[in-house]
């Protein structure tokens, strides 16, 4: 089959590959007909992830038909399916309360012990993510072996087409984890940093949780229209002082609840940048987490901070005393994608939530790696990406 | 025979200090002054080496009832389904509770261990050790406990072995290709998947990629 590989720090390209089999009784094997280039791909792009081979196959956003199950699969031939990025079991401490994104059985054993050093405990099994994440192929590609099946993929119906409900897989829970996160109430002022896939899903979704209020931070003109049009208010960042603005905006009180969806790629947020990049060149792994010290010090004492998006190593100079003087909450993870799916899908086909104004390009899988390039450098216009395998 | 000597835990006495929290060592500990220590970190986690013996331990929960667990385990030949340099294991004459161990060494070659159950107690503890016979001085135990609420299982393994000497040359230690510690919990790790989902997590794309991966572990 044809797959999209990762070769080295921004080098990818499509190669011809065995196609996937059953391994488990719990597989099933997807035609991937839909699959979408996501942010946090460009950091595997731009080699700031560590544990990657060349030649692992990326892509985590994908859905597809199915073709083969293994013994212990409850799907069927023919299902159309999307598939959550994470790899959860269903039957640990963590599935169990529902924490899918922290199952402790989809990673295997001898892939734990890097995230296990690094954050003290393992970090659960995802698709097309580095080794670190258990070095499972990824989707961007003609087929993909799903393992825990019978837990993951959820069906779609056939009236919904596949970039209806592509984006289940990722960055609509993902979104809707962080609106969900920073705990909305009807009369709350939510400011999100990054209109970004996530960040504009998490204006999305938090719009749909009856917050009164939603501004939009970031520095393109086509993503902060985007952003207005699902209705939040904009601040860019590089014409207006962002504290400032929001602190006026919100009548002198300062939001209630900020969602950083930016994560370690931060660019342009502040001046420690500079320093920061410095140290990822030198590589010991200080992530650039300047919307995120921005967030804390922008929102009201008591508010909640959500972040969605992706920090993998340390960063310092974090404002630790205004987390604990202002009291504030903080919550973040990795996606419970399992958690979400099904009430989503739900509200897709009432037709109360809509994905596809997001997509910017189309492409066959063949020109993936040109994806990349444009969705990397040309981050305004390129918004997202869905390939087309076979297209 | 050996088992005749129900008294004789070489290592648990040497290993004082590392099994304290150990019923069986506890009483070691006594007699040597030590209960007074009212810390509650079990003994594997001590920052200190226990006299001639290596001590690896870990502690995992499983959400399965506390028996099956144990049935799984008591039958020994099923051991070798998650214990990676571990070829097979097969009942070593009549004796119940007497067990040859085939263990992988680097170079590809197979050892046996002749084991015997030292202690059990049926549902909690399965303790075994090497008889004089084997090249391979190890015990080694694991308990099952009932986990607070619907948690399930808290399964502690605790190997204690004879880093290489003399005359058994590539004893444990040099066994695996792993180190004792890591093999001991990637060994658990594997267990707690095949008891909770029923398979063993792998990214092998292809049942080839599978069958070389599982030869490479070993
Ligand atoms: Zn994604
Ligand atoms: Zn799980």
């Amino acid at each position: 089959m044809r797959a999209l590989t990762w070769q080295g720090t921004k080098k990818v390209s499509v190669e011809t590959v065995a196609d996937p089999e059953i391994v488990n009784p719990r597989d099933a094997i997807i035609r991937v007909t839909a699959t979408a280039i996501c942010g946090s791909d460009l950091h595997l792009y731009d080699g700031v992830i560590p544990s990657m081979q060349a030649g692992d196959i990326l892509g985590h956003e994908f859905m597809g038909e199915v073709v083969e199950t293994g013994s212990d699969s409850t799907l069927t031939k023919g299902q159309r399916v999307v598939v959550p990025f994470t790899i959860s079991c269903g039957g640990c401490f963590h599935c169990r309360i529902t924490q899918f994104s922290a199952c402790e059985n989809s990673n295997p054993s001898e892939k734990q012990d890097m995230s296990e050093q690094l954050y003290g405990h393992p970090m659960a099994g995802i698709f097309g993510y580095s080794h670190m994440t258990g070095g499972f192929a990824g989707g961007q590609a003609e087929y993909v072996r799903v393992p825990f099946s019978d837990v993951g993929p959820i069906a779609v119906p056939d009236h919904l087409d596949d970039e209806q409900v592509l984006f289940l897989s990722d960055i609509l829970p993902t979104g809707w984890m962080a609106a969900d996160n920073a705990g909305i109430g009807p009369d709350d002022t939510v400011a999100v940093w990054g209109c970004g896939p996530v960040g504009l899903f998490a204006v999305q979704s938090a719009l749909a949780m009856g917050a009164a209020q939603v501004i939009a931070i970031d520095h393109y003109p086509h993503r902060l229209e985007l952003a207005r049009q699902l209705g939040a208010e904009t601040v860019n960042f590089h014409t207006s002082d962002v504290r400032e603005a929001l602190m006026e905006m919100s009548g002198g009180i300062g939001v209630d609840a900020v969602i950083d969806a930016v994560g370690m790629e931060a660019h342009g947020f502040a001046i420690d940048n500079m320093l920061d990049i410095a140290k990822q060149t030198i590589g010991i792994g200080a992530d650039r987490a300047s919307a995120l010290k921005q967030a804390i010090l922008a929102v009201r004492p008591g508010g909640r901070v959500s972040v969605p998006g992706v920090y993998g190593g340390m960063t310092d100079k974090f404002p630790l005393g205004a987390l604990m003087e202002k009291g504030l909450q903080l919550r973040t993870g990795q996606t419970h994608v399992q958690r979400y799916m099904k009430d989503l899908l739900g509200m897709i086909e009432e037709g109360k939530l809509d994905t596809t104004f997001l997509i910017s390009h189309r492409l066959p899988l063949e020109q993936a790696a040109e994806g990349y390039r444009q969705f990397r450098n040309a981050q305004d216009s390129w918004t997202k990406v869905v390939l087309k395998p076979g297209g | 025979m050996r088992h005749d000597h129900p008294a004789r835990w070489p290592w648990l006495a040497l290993a004082g200090v590392g099994l304290a929290a150990l019923p069986l060592a506890a009483a070691a500990a006594k007699r040597r002054g030590r209960e007074a220590d009212p810390d509650s970190a079990p003994g594997h986690t001590a920052r200190r080496s226990s006299g001639e013996y290596r001590v690896v331990g870990r502690s995992v929960t499983i959400a399965r009832p506390r028996a099956e667990l144990y049935a799984f385990w008591r039958e020994f030949p099923n051991l070798s389904q998650f214990m990676a340099n571990l070829e097979k294991v097969e009942p070593a004459g009549s004796e119940p509770g007497h067990h040859t161990w085939h263990i992988r060494t680097i170079a590809g070659q197979v050892r046996a261990v002749d084991t015997r159950i030292a202690r059990e107690v049926d549902g909690e503890l399965i303790a075994w050790r090497s008889t004089g016979d084997s090249e391979v001085d190890t015990e080694g135990r694991v308990t099952f406990a009932d986990a607070p609420g619907e948690r399930g299982t808290r399964v502690s393994l605790i190997i204690a072995y004879k880093p290489a000497a003399g005359a058994v040359g590539d004893a444990l230690a040099n066994l695996a290709r792993q180190s004792p510690e890591l093999q001991a919990r990637h060994d658990l790790k594997r267990f707690k998947m095949l008891m909770e989902t029923g398979e063993i997590a792998t990214a092998a794309r292809t049942r080839a990629e599978h069958q070389r991966e599982t030869e490479e572990a070993r």
